[in-house]
């Protein structure tokens, strides 16, 4: 039997268009021993959500620079539950205002990281919550 | 003993399959029981692998391909695995082969799953081939694998896949035609994509003058020892009626142009497996390959449990120290 490997998403849902800080968030996961499945650009919740499923992943993760974090998050996890997913975990990273992130969480998100996050504290984090489990 | 997981996921309920696929990744009991309860329900499925080197458009490719196929008259289910390295180092892996796939991840009837080599070398996961078997259970009619971006030794498609295609871009330059000989010879199909970019009928003549020279396809099936009666008598009378000459077509996958083309000649390969028994030829090759595979792991873990180690340790000893050679060594652990 071989070791269960952290799956994880990460996508950017919404229309701006730099997925550089994605893209190095997804080179720190996979460099600590993660499967990191990239999406790419422009996401909506739905196919965030279709992907999680096909890939059966442990966590997904979004990275949100425009501002609509408060539309789109909840979509995503409300999508994710009505397809089974409910244990797959939602980290938030990109610019957002210290007063939207009680809401973030209260909707099911379990970390939100402003820019310059240490992508070590990151992949701890995600380490945390899916051994925890 | 049934299992609901296995059950629903035969029905089409996507989270058990998804789950299923992620148990038989792992191979937990869970996992291996599956594909025992799956394997009478398989074998319709036609499994077409694409492989070529890193960049060449394998993704793009099968994305507009897998839209054309999802237009024939009997809008066939279809699922995509896309294989990707894992890193040597951390054991983590990127996996970005779906950032193409974008177009087709909508359609209910297509499924596509990501996979990491986790450490196998032919250009697959090891796990690949109970994939396929899973899809095929769960009634896909046609599962496209991608390999990771391939060089010469990454062909382990070949053992899986009832038709291989091949992609090439007009731009590798003449350098790499000795990297191609190598792979040329598993293509059923061979594909120069990017034809919107200089140099392709180059390339498309290179490659038809390398099929012509006799580089093409080889059932190179010697080393295959125990087929049923039936297929090694089909083995042994391969004519030239049987022999396929693999088409060399063009195609930009960005712009879905020449897929209407391949995906015609895909449906006209697998017609033609099945027109000359070569169909069941290849699938019992790919199981003779698979059930060697284990059978020589299962026969090597018996062997080590029930050797009395002390002799084993004497044996490797005098290995070491020169008394004996690795041949003479075999032989004596072979009669622990
Ligand atoms: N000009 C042109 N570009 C293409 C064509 N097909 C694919 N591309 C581009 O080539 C690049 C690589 O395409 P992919 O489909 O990711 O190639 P791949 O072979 O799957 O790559 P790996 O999985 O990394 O080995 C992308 O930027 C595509 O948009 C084509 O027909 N013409
Ligand atoms: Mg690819």
């Amino acid at each position: 039997m071989s070791e269960k490997k952290i799956r994880i998403l990460i996508a950017k849902p919404g229309l701006d268009g730099h997925d550089r800080g994605a893209k190095v968030i997804a080179r720190a996961l996979r460099d600590d021993g993660m499967e990191v499945i990239y999406t790419g650009l422009r996401q909506t919740p739905e196919m965030i959500a279709e992907a999680a499923l096909q890939e059966d992943v442990d966590a997904v993760g979004l990275s949100i620079l425009s501002g609509a974090h408060n539309a789109l998050v909840p979509q995503v996890i409300e999508k994710l539950r009505a397809n089974g997913q409910n244990n797959v975990f939602v980290f938030l990273g990109g610019i957002i205002p210290e007063a939207d992130i009680p809401h973030l969480l209260e909707a099911g998100v379990t970390k939100v990281y402003g820019p310059g996050t240490n992508t070590q504290t990151v992949c701890a984090d995600i380490h945390q919550a899916i051994d925890n489990e | 003993m049934p299992s609901a997981l296995v059950e629903k996921a035969l029905q089409g309920d996507k989270l058990s399959l998804t789950r299923l696929l992620t148990e038989v990744e792992a191979e937990t009991p869970k996992g291996i029981q599956a594909l025992d309860l799956i394997y009478s329900h398989t074998g319709k499925a036609h499994k077409i692998g694409i492989t070529g080197a890193p960049g060449s458009g394998k993704s793009t490719l099968v994305a507009a391909l897998v839209k054309e196929l999802r237009r024939l008259p009997d809008k066939p289910r279809i699922a995509v695995i896309a294989v990707d390295p894992t890193s040597p180092f951390s054991g983590g892996a990127l996996l970005g082969d779906r950032v193409r796939m974008l177009q087709i991840q909508h359609d209910p009837d297509v499924f596509i799953r990501s996979m990491a080599t986790r450490g196998a070398l032919g250009g697959l996961s090891d796990r690949t081939e109970a994939f396929t078997q899973v899809f095929d259970a769960a009634g896909y009619d046609y599962v496209l694998i991608e390999t990771v971006g391939a060089g010469q030794s990454e062909i382990d498609v070949v053992n899986l896949a009832h038709t291989v295609i091949v992609v090439d871009t007009p731009d590798m330059g003449d350098d790499i035609q000795a990297i191609k000989a190598g792979i040329l010879e598993i293509a059923d199909l061979l594909v120069v994509n990017k034809a919107d970019r200089p140099g392709v009928e180059g390339s498309v003549r290179n490659l038809q003058n390398m099929v012509n020279a006799g580089h093409g396809k080889d059932l190179n099936l010697h080393h295959h020892r125990f087929l049923t009666e039936k297929n090694q008598e089909k083995l042994e009378h391969i004519d030239a009626e049987d022999h396929w000459f693999p088409p060399v077509l063009k195609t930009v996958a960005t712009e879905n142009i020449g897929i209407a083309e391949l995906a015609e000649k895909i449906l006209e390969h697998g017609k033609f497996l099945k027109g000359h028994g070569l169909w069941e030829l290849k699938t019992e090759l790919a199981m003779h390959e698979i059930v060697a595979r284990n059978l020589r792991l299962g026969l090597y873990r018996r062997w080590l449990e029930d050797a009395d180690k002390t002799k084993l340790q004497a044996i490797m000893n005098d290995l070491l120290e020169k008394r004996i050679s690795p041949n003479q060594a075999v032989k004596a652990l072979m009669a622990l």
